[in-house]
């Protein structure tokens, strides 16, 4: 069971039957009045949205799902691959299945496949994957106190702002679930 | 060379130095005016209860959620202009203008009621907002409001009217007014120049004075500028009895609602009949900060979130 507290992006919840995915979430409170918990949200098997306000006495069942753990091959015609590491049974999802997490869909990631009674529904990769920044700007020296972003490409061709002193060829972490940057890693 | 772990400091760089200069034109505009800068206890026994916001218990005591109930002492005792600065602490209170810890700004002055609060956000924000080379436009996410005096002024019953989908009457009715105020009015007020909302339903206004021509309405008014809600006023209640009455009211609903109880403030209840007619103010400091750094989020305005200690 889940209170409104609970809601925030990405949750999934169970309603009339059919599992929803948060896909906007707010917090607001007018002055001195209720807390206010404004979503929108997507049907996870027809793709419907919608925006419904909840308030903090409402509570929700989870979203009965189940998840296999499937390595990312490849994608064709708008279609995403992916396979069973035990069985080797392939699925497919389509682009709207699979999201923003296309933009971090590296050869062979293990990723969790969503099942809604057998039939896949969407992915969710690890919260932190290491990608390589394939494509930056030089760092201008003495830049580094003024508080400056610049883009960068990671080897997936998704762009996102980083520090200044990221150097083409290194490596970074990224957190899938905002698509921000974290951390240099070393090595 | 930069430890990476100093990047989200760094890239606040430019807000953390305008909000310190912000702070600092709010004490000189207050200096300026004679007002004494107070400073009360953040740890007390007992907040205002109200139904809507949750303190944070530490031991048997709490977190203040704002200083008003010291505050209100300090003009029963006599003091007659005071403000402060200070950190105040909700439950429960996260989202892109909200911190469960952040800073507000509180003044009161004595002899006065809600309408000089207004001349005084007037004067302060185009004060500070000049100190900081804001030439009378605000641009906050591609809106621009002019800060030229007079404000826009609209009562609830109006802004319903004019805003919503249903009345003000109604909104109370089924129990939506906080909705229909956040999804439907809120995001429209303040979008060319800023807007006193003001004269609430007298449920809606535990701290306020009822106004003498109707029974229905508190004296109370929050500031608006481009949607952000910034301050919340009151023409202070000084009748003891009365204010005992909604406490023991606002404890009875937290109670149904399953929130946790608070002692009943006495200390206050026994300073409140020595009050002269007053006003009182808070706004929230952070906010003014997004607003006028053109920052959509509060993160964007602190050093530190929970989530970042």
């Amino acid at each position: 069971m889940y209170t409104a507290s609970d809601l925030r992006k990405g949750l999934r919840i169970k309603m009339e039957n059919d599992p929803y995915i948060v896909t906007e979430f707010n917090f607001v409170k007018p002055g001195k009045g209720q807390a206010l918990y404004r979503c929108k949200l997507k049907n996870m098997i027809n793709g419907n949205q919608f925006e419904r306000t909840f308030r903090s006495v409402d509570i929700f069942e989870a979203a009965d799902l189940q998840e296999k753990k499937m390595s990312y091959l490849y994608q064709e015609e708008g279609k995403f691959c992916f396979m069973d590491n035990e069985s080797y049974e392939q699925i497919f999802l389509s682009e709207d299945q699979v999201g923003e997490a296309k933009n971090f869909l590296l050869d062979n990631i293990e990723a969790e496949i969503l099942l809604f009674e057998d039939r896949p529904l969407g992915v969710s990769l690890p919260n932190f994957i290491d990608v390589i920044v394939t494509k930056a700007d030089p760092w201008a020296k003495g830049d580094s106190v003024s508080g400056n972003t610049k883009p960068v490409t990671i080897q997936t061709g998704y762009q996102l702002q980083v520090p200044p002193f990221i150097e083409e060829g290194e490596k970074i972490r990224i957190d899938t679930r905002s698509g921000e940057y974290l951390t240099r890693v070393k090595g | 060379m930069i430890e990476d772990d100093s990047w989200r400091l760094i890239v606040r760089a430019d807000a953390l130095h305008l909000r310190a200069r912000i702070i600092q034109a709010i004490r000189r505009f207050f200096q300026d005016r004679n007002f004494l800068e107070i400073d009360t206890p953040i740890r007390i026994p007992a907040p205002a209860p109200e139904l809507h916001i949750d303190a944070f218990a530490t031991e048997t005591w709490f977190l203040n959620t704002s200083p008003e109930l010291c505050m209100k002492r300090l003009l029963a005792a006599g003091y007659s202009r005071i403000f402060q600065i200070c950190k105040c602490f909700r439950a429960g209170e996260r989202g892109d203008r909200h911190l469960p810890e952040f800073t507000m700004l509180e003044w009161y002055r004595a002899g006065v009621d809600y309408r000089t609060l207004m001349d005084d956000c007037e004067a302060l924000i185009t004060t500070v907002a000049t100190e900081i080379s804001l030439d009378g436009v605000v641009s906050w996410q591609g809106q621009k409001i002019s800060l030229n005096a007079p404000w826009e002024r609209i009562s609830v019953r109006d802004a319903f009217a004019r805003y919503a989908t249903i009345s003000a009457a109604e909104a109370l009715r089924t129990d939506r007014f906080d909705e229909i105020l956040a999804c439907e009015i809120e995001p429209q007020l303040g979008m060319e120049i800023p807007v006193f909302l003001y004269d609430y339903p007298v449920e809606h206004g535990a701290l306020a004075r009822v106004k003498e021509t109707d029974p229905g309405i508190a004296e109370r008014f929050e500031l608006y500028i481009a949607g952000l809600e910034l301050a919340n006023a009151f023409s202070e209640l000084v009748d003891a009895g009365e204010q005992r009455r909604r406490f023991a009211e606002a404890s009875r609903d937290r109670k149904r609602k399953g929130s946790p109880a608070y002692p009943i403030p006495e200390r206050f209840l026994q300073a409140l009949p020595r009050m002269s007619p007053s006003a009182g103010i808070a706004l929230g400091v952070d906010r003014l900060v997004m607003l006028l750094a053109d920052k959509p989020r509060i993160d964007d305005v602190v050093a530190f979130t929970p989530e970042s200690l």
